[in-house]
This record gives C-alpha cells, sequence and structure tokens, in this order.
C-alpha cells in the first residue's frame, strides 16, 4: 500500500467511525428515551450520516458548523464529546450545555459548532452572521449551515440566500433533502421539490445536487464546493438527497410513508453502502470494519455510564447564563 | 353528559366549522396525512378532503396572511400555528396586520380569521418551545384572546369564536389535549368575555387561565383539606378581560392571587392585578399575590424545568403565606 493509498484509508476508516458511531448514539438515545432517562422531543440522525460526516469532513478545524434540531449527527461529526453529548439528552450537569439545552438545543462552540437551533430555520440567518464575521475578520474559516427541504420554505431561507449571495460570503447551504418535513411530503409543500439545488439559480448562486447516502459523493461534492467558497467564490448550494430511517420524532410512526419508500432507502443505508465497497475494492478487511464496530459499541456504553453517573445540576443553576451585563 | 377530552372536544369543534359553513376551512402544518402535530385534526383530511384541510409549507407569516386575505374576501379561514412559539414568525401578519385593518380601512375591512396556537411549557421541549405569548397578543387592540381551560369551554368558546368578525387567537395547552370533562350532545356555546367560577370558595381568590385554572383546582382541593376555601375564577379569555367576575369574587374573599404559567415580569397577570388594585383595593384584605413562571427561558432537564413553572405546591404555599395560615 502507498502512502497515498494508507492516507485515504485511515481518512475513510475515520469516517466510517463517525458513522457508525452515530448511528449507534442514535439507536442508544431512543433506548435511553424509552428508559425516561431522556425526555422531550427526540430527533434522530439514523440514515442520514453520510451528508453530515462527508461535509464535515472536508472542514478543518477552525470552520463553523451551525445545525438544526435534528443535530447529534452534525455535532458528533464536528468532533463533539459523545460522553458530554450522552449527558445532555439525560439532562445532567456534565452535558454541553449543562443540561439546560437538550437534544434539540446542543452547543460546542470550542469545537465550532454553534448549535441546535430548534426553530426552522432560525440557524440559516444567523449563518450568514457567523460567514459575514469569519469573512471580514477572521479570513481563514468558513460557514456550513445544515438545513432540511422543509426549512426551504420559511422566508427566512430565502432572505439569507439572498443576503449570502449579494455580500459574497463564506458559506456553504447544505440542504438535508430526506424528502419531508415533519409528516408533509416535500412534493407538497415545496414548488421546488424535484430539483432543490436550482433553487440557487434564483440567488445567482452555484449549486449542486448529491446522492446523499453515498460518503464518496458526497465527500467529492462537499470539497469542491468547499474549496470554490474558499477561494472568494461565495456561498454554494449542496443538496444532499438521503433518507430518515425513523420518524419525525421519537413519538412519530411515520404512518405516512409508503413501505415500499422506506425499503428503498433502507437498502440504500449508507453505512452498508459504505461497507459493501470497501470490501469490495479491497480497501479495508471485514475485521478492520469489526473493530471498529466493537469500538463503538464501548464508546456508547460509556458514554451511558458518563451520563447516568453524572449529577443533575443544581437548582440554582436555573438563575445562571441569562444575561452576564458588563459583568464578569 | 358523555365525558371526552379536550382534544377530541376541538376536533368537534373543528369538524362543526367545517359541516356548517362551506367556506370555511383549515389550513396549517402537518395536519395533512400526519394528523396534526397534537393529533387534534386527526381524521378530517381523510374525511374533507386537501382543499378544506390545507397542509401548508412550514410558512407561519404566508399561511397567517393567506388567512387574513381569504377572509377578507369573505372566506372562513382557521389557521393552525403548531405551537405558539412559531407564531412569532406570523407576528407581523397577526399584529400589525390582521388585528389592524378594521381600524385602518375605518370598518370597511374585516377579518373573521381563528388563529389557533398551542401554548405552554411542562414538557421537557426546552427553551425555545416551552413558552406562553397569549399575554403578550393579548395587549393588542383588534385581536380577541381565547384561552379555554375544559373541554366543554373550549367548545363552547370555538362556536362563539366562529361568530366572531374579528381575528381571534384561540390558545390550547399541549397539556390539556388529554384532560377530560362533560359536553352535552345538545347544542350550546360560552359568550367570549366572561370569566367562569369554576370553584367557589371563601377565603381567597386565585385567577387564572388555560393548563393554570387546573393547577388552582388542584391546589383548592388540598387546600380544602387545611380548612382553607379557595375560589377559582377562569379567566377563559384574556381580551376581552372579564373583570367583573374578578372583582366580584375578589369582593367576597378579600384575598386574591394572580397564577400564571409565563413569566412573571411583564406577564398579562400583571395586568390583571393593576385592574384590581385599580377597581376593587377597598375590597382587598392583603395585597395582591402574583405566582408566575420564574424569570428564566425553559430549561430542558426536568429537575431544572419543575422549578421553572408554577404547580400545586407552589400555589398551596402562595395561599397559606398570604392568609397567614
Ligand atoms: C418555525 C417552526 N415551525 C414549525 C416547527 C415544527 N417543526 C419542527 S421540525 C419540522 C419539520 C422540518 O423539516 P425539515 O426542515 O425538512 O427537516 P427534517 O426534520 O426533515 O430534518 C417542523 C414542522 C418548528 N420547530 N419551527
Ligand atoms: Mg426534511
Amino acid at each position: 500500500m502507498t502512502t497515498e493509498q494508507q492516507i485515504v484509508k485511515d481518512q475513510v476508516l475515520r469516517r466510517y467511525h463517525k458513522m457508525v458511531l452515530i448511528r449507534e448514539f442514535e439507536g442508544e438515545s431512543y433506548r435511553q428515551y424509552m428508559q425516561k432517562n431522556i425526555r422531550g422531543f427526540l430527533h434522530v440522525y439514523s440514515g442520514q450520516e453520510a451528508v453530515g460526516v462527508g461535509i464535515i469532513g472536508e472542514l478543518e478545524p477552525q470552520d463553523y458548523v451551525i445545525s438544526h434540531y435534528r443535530d447529534h449527527g452534525h455535532a458528533i461529526a464536528k468532533g463533539s464529546d459523545v460522553n458530554s453529548l450522552m449527558a445532555e439528552l439525560f439532562g445532567k450537569s456534565t452535558g454541553t450545555s449543562r443540561g439546560k439545552g437538550g437534544s434539540m438545543h446542543l452547543f460546542d462552540v470550542e469545537k465550532r459548532f454553534m448549535g441546535g437551533h430548534a426553530i426552522v430555520a432560525g440557524q440559516i440567518p444567523i449563518a450568514v452572521g457567523l460567514a459575514l464575521a469569519t469573512k471580514e475578520i477572521d479570513k481563514k474559516a468558513i460557514v456550513v449551515c445544515f438545513l432540511g427541504d422543509g426549512a426551504m420554505q420559511e422566508g427566512e431561507f430565502h432572505e439569507s440566500m439572498n443576503l449570502a449571495s449579494i455580500w459574497k460570503l463564506p458559506l456553504l447551504f447544505v440542504i438535508e433533502n430526506n424528502l419531508y418535513g415533519m409528516g408533509a411530503d416535500v412534493a407538497q409543500t415545496l414548488a421546488i421539490h424535484d430539483e432543490i439545488y436550482k433553487i440557487a439559480n434564483g440567488y445567482k448562486m452555484e449549486s449542486a445536487k448529491v446522492d446523499g447516502m453515498d460518503l464518496f459523493e458526497v465527500q467529492d461534492a462537499g470539497q469542491k464546493a468547499i474549496g470554490l467558497i474558499r477561494s472568494g467564490e461565495g456561498p454554494y448550494l449542496l443538496e444532499a438527497q438521503t433518507y430518515r430511517f425513523r420518524g419525525h420524532s421519537i413519538s412519530d410512526p411515520a404512518k405516512y410513508r409508503p413501505e415500499i419508500e422506506v425499503s428503498y432507502w433502507m437498502s440504500r443505508d449508507p453505512i452498508k453502502l459504505l461497507q459493501a465497497r470497501l470490501i469490495k475494492e479491497d480497501i479495508v478487511t471485514q475485521e478492520e470494519l469489526d473493530e471498529i464496530h466493537k469500538v463503538v459499541e464501548n464508546e456508547i456504553v460509556e458514554a451511558v455510564n458518563f451520563a447516568e453517573k453524572s449529577p443533575f445540576p443544581n437548582a440554582d443553576e436555573l438563575y445562571t447564563n441569562i444575561v452576564l451585563g458588563s459583568g464578569e | 353528559m358523555p365525558e371526552i377530552n379536550y382534544r377530541d372536544a376541538m376536533n368537534r369543534a373543528l369538524r362543526e366549522a367545517l359541516d356548517e359553513n362551506e367556506v370555511a376551512y383549515i389550513i396549517g402544518e402537518d395536519i395533512g396525512p400526519y394528523g396534526g402535530t397534537y393529533a387534534v385534526t386527526q381524521g378530517l383530511y381523510d374525511e374533507y378532503g386537501p382543499s378544506r384541510i390545507k397542509d401548508a409549507p412550514l410558512s407561519e407569516s404566508a399561511i397567517v396572511g393567506a388567512g387574513i386575505g381569504s377572509a377578507l374576501l369573505g372566506m372562513k379561514p382557521i389557521v393552525e400555528i403548531m405551537t405558539i412559539n412559531f407564531s412569532l414568525l406570523a407576528m407581523d401578519q397577526i399584529v400589525n396586520h390582521a388585528a389592524k385593518l378594521r381600524y385602518m380601512s375605518a370598518g370597511k375591512m374585516e377579518v373573521p380569521l381563528i388563529i389557533r396556537m398551542v401554548t405552554g411549557g411542562g414538557a421537557q421541549l426546552g427553551a425555545t418551545h416551552s413558552q406562553n405569548f397569549e399575554g403578550w397578543y393579548a395587549s393588542v387592540p383588534g385581536l380577541t384572546v381565547v384561552a379555554p381551560s375544559t373541554p366543554y369551554d373550549a367548545l363552547g368558546l370555538f362556536r362563539t369564536s366562529r361568530a366572531m368578525r374579528d381575528p381571534v387567537i384561540f390558545v390550547e395547552h399541549a397539556m390539556l389535549y388529554s384532560v377530560r370533562g362533560d359536553v352535552p350532545e345538545e347544542h350550546y356555546s360560552i359568550p367570549i368575555g366572561m370569566a367562569d367560577v369554576k370553584k367557589s370558595g371563601d377565603d381567597v381568590t386565585i385567577v387564572a387561565h388555560s393548563r393554570m385554572v387546573n393547577v388552582a383546582m388542584g391546589a383548592a382541593q388540598e387546600l380544602e383539606r387545611m380548612g382553607i376555601s379557595a375560589e377559582i375564577v377562569d379567566l377563559r379569555s384574556l381580551r376581552p378581560l372579564d373583570m367583573d367576575t374578578v372583582i366580584k369574587s375578589v369582593e367576597k374573599t378579600h384575598n386574591v392571587i394572580v397564577l400564571e404559567e409565563t413569566w412573571k415580569t411583564g406577564g398579562f397577570g400583571g395586568e390583571i392585578a393593576s385592574q384590581i388594585v385599580e377597581k376593587g383595593f377597598n375590597f382587598l384584605d392583603s395585597p395582591v399575590m402574583r405566582i408566575g413562571g420564574e424569570d428564566v427561558p425553559a430549561p430542558y432537564t426536568y429537575v431544572l424545568e419543575g422549578l421553572a413553572f408554577p404547580d400545586i405546591e407552589r400555589v398551596i404555599n402562595g395561599v397559606r403565606s398570604l392568609l397567614g395560615r
């Protein structure tokens, strides 16, 4: 194996690891919800792993990511510690937001993961501001804003597209088109549902569509988009065609989706597709993949242990972190 | 009288609206095949079809605006905003447009529009999803704000809201949907702007609306065991506000607590408290007490969320400290 092949292999194994970690984290969060250790709303990322991992994998640590309430996967991909994430879902003081945010409101500023925004489309104008600051004062970082097909229906999306374009901001809009908003078929709610990426034309922005179930495709498309953005070409919109394997949230049995549609997309499970390709192309061995699954299993066990053992926040934390004023 | 839950009462109210007026329609997010986030519109899409039950995109502002425009030309829209938190995206249409058109057109335009929204916290949904803004809307002239606490009131007040020729904000609390209560088969309706004494008592008046009425009722039951008799006034609408019923109760009990779920600062309870002072000061044996939510964004974790919103225990403690018993 040449050094170059080795680098590619290491990278793909790291990404495979992240995808499996996200899948197992989500599976575990479901189980913990059933045991009432996690409450409120819970929206999992299962099925969409290749998008978050593929795009974020192409970023540098200094780059920013901002997302919506289906945010566990993006946070993990950006490098957040799964122990703190699980603890947050448990509402513990060791959580990323000390238990105050919960599943829909994850933040990890050190990793430059800027949230976790639960009002649909609310993160998009903020992404514009992040990109404005990276352009004007940081100059090195770029910003990736993840959003759903549903979020495109809000005015905030359109206002932000326009602003990003006229200001030529270093901002990548990644639309995770999973065909549904909450329970509404996007074909009924979005005029441009069958060629979402073309919406960028109206804002004179570059765009492309990619198979969001294929890690290699996603990372290639991401690399190209990010390259253009870094070279100062301005914003870019990438549509990733994907599918969520579960209901919108844990309380949604997803009865509105035809079974054959679900089974079709399940057959395109991004983790299984990647696995098959890696084996077929002799990039990795089955043992190497099995080893990753074992490692992930331990990581999840440890995350749950950590969350379980952690204390809840003290009552006085109810009143902290509201306004700092000009104080210390 | 048959007992049904709040959700079913609202479902029945919506069916009636559709059955009795062919230009009535419902529009909202995920009210189609999904059946509504809180399942209030369950079954309607299949029965009435997509033109009466308009499954809308995620576009709160445009949904309300479409409601306003179509109401101007004689349709009877019932808009569902999934939760009151998301109504902030439509606030301009509601406050600057729906509420103003009759006035600005010197009565030549009218907007007979009902906007239903789900209010409230207590389900560990965190800071963006646990708010009560009905008090904000209630401060806007031109709006009518109705907030029923029982299945009976929900159906009766919805019937009256449908007869309104102006925009009505109809507020339903997420935690009330499974609450059951008697609802007669026979037709009845409840005038808007009439508070209801949900329990009569002699020692203290508790004024509340929506879910806090249930909290007050729970507290009153326990207080009864301690020999304290509380009278519960359910406002049922915040605008118009029935202060006569409140004052009459204060005249009887001489002590009053204004209870609400939202932040105490700027909460609508402040309005009620000051009107009690204006109109009933001489009846009072003790200062008006206010119990409200803590002035904090709603936390996710239940150990903190439980401290953020008023509960039975806090109301009992409030009553006891007010009366010194
Ligand atoms: C302004 C606003 N309206 C409605 C909701 C309720 N809601 C939460 S997620 C969602 C669907 C969003 O779909 P999409 O953007 O496609 O993201 P996905 O869940 O498919 O990842 C809805 C309607 C909300 N949180 N905020
Ligand atoms: Mg979607």
